[in-house]
């Protein structure tokens, strides 16, 4: 039975007081996610008492810090559905998940035709990502001469599929696009992109960054090749992210960096390198962040995430009814709740009608009211400029948030029209 | 509440009423400075005859903060020397860019200490700087 008031318990920033004895009201999770003291307890407990290196030290100290590390790795490819746990490869984010799978292609030592990239070929992203499944991809462009291609989007905040057949073709290698929206909260339908994918034999990678946390995501159901998402944003700590990836395409990657761990046997002119997930998990990894990803996952399935997904919907509708009655405030993204998350992005104007900054709308619901939102491009500019705005006021909800919580923000928005009237 | 130590009335006003906004001609510099973190943007130029500031217009977008700290530069550069603008430029950047803890020179800064409450917040500090630090440049490529 899901209670959410048995779950704020679980996280102790929620109850603590603000300068000036302001509550806190935390609609900032798509941002970053608190934490509940079940990761807390379980990295500090590591830390106490079992920390050593992992995979290299023979001793019990050694042993349990493996065990532990190794443990977390079950509990993170349960977590996923992964088909098996040596498809989960730790990284330190999702961005480096993503750049991992961009540097594979291209890369003279991939043998694998799949990852090899030049001139003429294609590589498919979309206007909604997020600088992360951006960046790695225009880098690859530019090292082997391929041509980036996007989805546009819709004014609903809907990637717009009219060209799909046109924009993934015979010539693409790779389409990596954004599972959930950070910044329209769009929930992206993965099929008919796979399917497109499927027939050219492109390869598919989704950026679950805001989709994992929120929602069950069965990497085997979604069927794509690539999911990478990160550990801060589901409740786990900064530090350690993921890339699941299929077995077979792992095993055909070339390595991303070298180091301690990775290999199976150096000489000094050449090595061999152990197998995944180990192959991509060079030097010592976050040992303790990794063990707190594996108490988030478990906390989040003890919870479950069906049970998490329903209660922000729910809350989704509610946010989405009390902002739109309020005058001068344009959502940015679908307004229905349907395949879209708790992500809440708008526009807001006072009643003359005049654009209000979203950095003065963050500063006085902050200042005034205790409330934690993003302002700014959230690290999708491209998508800001389809839109043609500069910036917009975000409020993210997680399984912990309130209805309470989006009258307080619904109060703070119409201070803040006062203040800039 | 904290927020009114930084949205200042002087502030607010400036906001709701900028100061020789709209850019103007004749002029000898003209740049354009963004901040990118925020996308806050402002195009300004300058028109300096021996050693005065005759003008300072701009045109921009951005927060409160950063739209009003135009507006008081304007008023506070156009007419004064260049020698003395670039002076309260520096106290200004002084002021701002020390966490809270300077106390400000209000002989040099007029109307442009009401921004002190700025300084505690980092993340605000460049939307206040953004225009301060385009008429810097716009002087120095004047001359
Ligand atoms: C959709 C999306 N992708 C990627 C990222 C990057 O995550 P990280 O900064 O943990 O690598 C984020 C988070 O900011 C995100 O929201």
């Amino acid at each position: 039975m899901f209670d959410v008031d048995l779950i704020r318990k679980d996280f102790p920033v929620l109850s603590r007081e603000l300068p000036g004895g302001r509550s806190l009201v935390y609609l900032d999770s798509g941002n970053s996610s608190q934490k509940p003291n079940q990761v807390i307890d379980t990295m500090r407990d590591h830390l106490a008492h079992h920390y050593s290196n992992v995979g290299r030290a023979h001793h019990t100290l050694g042993a349990e810090s493996t065990a532990a590390y190794e443990d977390a790795r079950d509990a993170v490819a349960a977590f996923v559905k992964a088909p098996s746990r040596d498809e989960i490869v730790f990284t330190k984010n999702a961005s480096e998940a993503l750049n991992l799978v961009a540097y594979a292609f291209g890369n003279p030592i991939a043998t694998d035709a799949r990852f090899k990239v030049g001139p003429g070929d294609e590589i498919v992203i979309s206007e909604m990502e997020h600088h992360s499944n951006i960046v790695p991809w225009q880098l690859l462009a530019q090292r082997t001469g391929a041509t980036l291609r996007w989805f546009t989007v819709t004014d609903e905040g809907r990637l717009d599929l009219d060209g799909l057949d046109d924009l993934v073709n015979e010539r693409t290698k790779i389409v990596s696009i954004v599972h959930q929206s950070n910044v329209l909260g769009t929930v992206n339908s993965v099929s008919p992109i796979l399917a497109r994918a499927r027939e050219v034999g492109a390869l598919m990678m989704l950026d679950a960054s805001q989709s994992v946390p929120h929602m069950p995501v069965d990497v085997t159901e979604l069927g794509v090749d690539f999911v990478a998402f990160t550990g801060h944003k589901m409740v786990g700590p900064s530090g350690i992210g993921v890339l699941w990836g299929r077995r077979e395409l792992l095993d055909a990657m070339p390595p991303f960096l070298g180091g301690g761990e990775m290999i199976e046997a150096v000489w000094m002119d050449r090595s061999t390198y152990a197998p995944v997930p180990h192959k991509f998990e060079a030097g010592t990894p976050p040992i303790v962040e990794a063990i707190g990803l594996g108490a988030a996952a478990n906390y989040l399935t003890g919870i479950g995430m069906a049970d998490v997904k329903a209660h922000e919907k729910a809350l989704t509708g509610y946010a989405l009814d009390a902002l739109g009655e309020i005058p001068g405030l344009k959502v940015i993204g679908p307004r229905t709740n349907i395949a879209r998350g708790g992500t809440i992005s708008f526009t807001l104007k006072n009643l003359s009608g005049d654009d209000i900054h979203p950095h003065d709308v963050g500063q006085i619901l902050d200042d005034a009211f205790g409330i934690a939102v993003r302002v700014g491009h959230h690290c999708a500019r491209p998508l800001h400029l389809r839109f043609g705005i500069p910036a917009t006021t975000r409020a993210s909800l997680y399984l912990y948030n309130t209805t309470d919580e989006i009258d307080a923000l619904a109060r703070g928005l119409h201070h803040v029209q006062k203040v800039f009237g | 509440m904290i927020a009114e130590s930084m949205y200042q009335e002087l502030i607010l006003e400036h906001y709701k009423h900028p100061q020789g906004r709209g850019l103007r001609d004749p002029f000898d510099a003209e740049v354009h400075h963004v901040n990118p973190t925020c996308g806050d943007e402002i195009t300004l130029r300058v028109k300096v005859d021996e050693g005065k500031v005759l003008d300072v217009s701009y045109e921009g977008q951005g927060c409160s903060i950063s739209q009003a700290a135009a507006s008081v530069l304007h008023e506070l550069a156009t007419g004064s020397t260049v020698e003395e603008s670039l002076g309260v430029v520096d106290e200004f950047t002084r002021l701002m860019q020390g966490r809270g803890q300077v106390e400000a020179d209000e002989d040099v800064l007029g109307d442009a200490v009401a921004f002190a409450g700025v300084a505690k917040y980092p993340a605000r500090v460049k939307c206040a700087l953004l225009s301060w630090m385009a008429y810097k440049d716009a002087v120095v490529r004047s001359a």
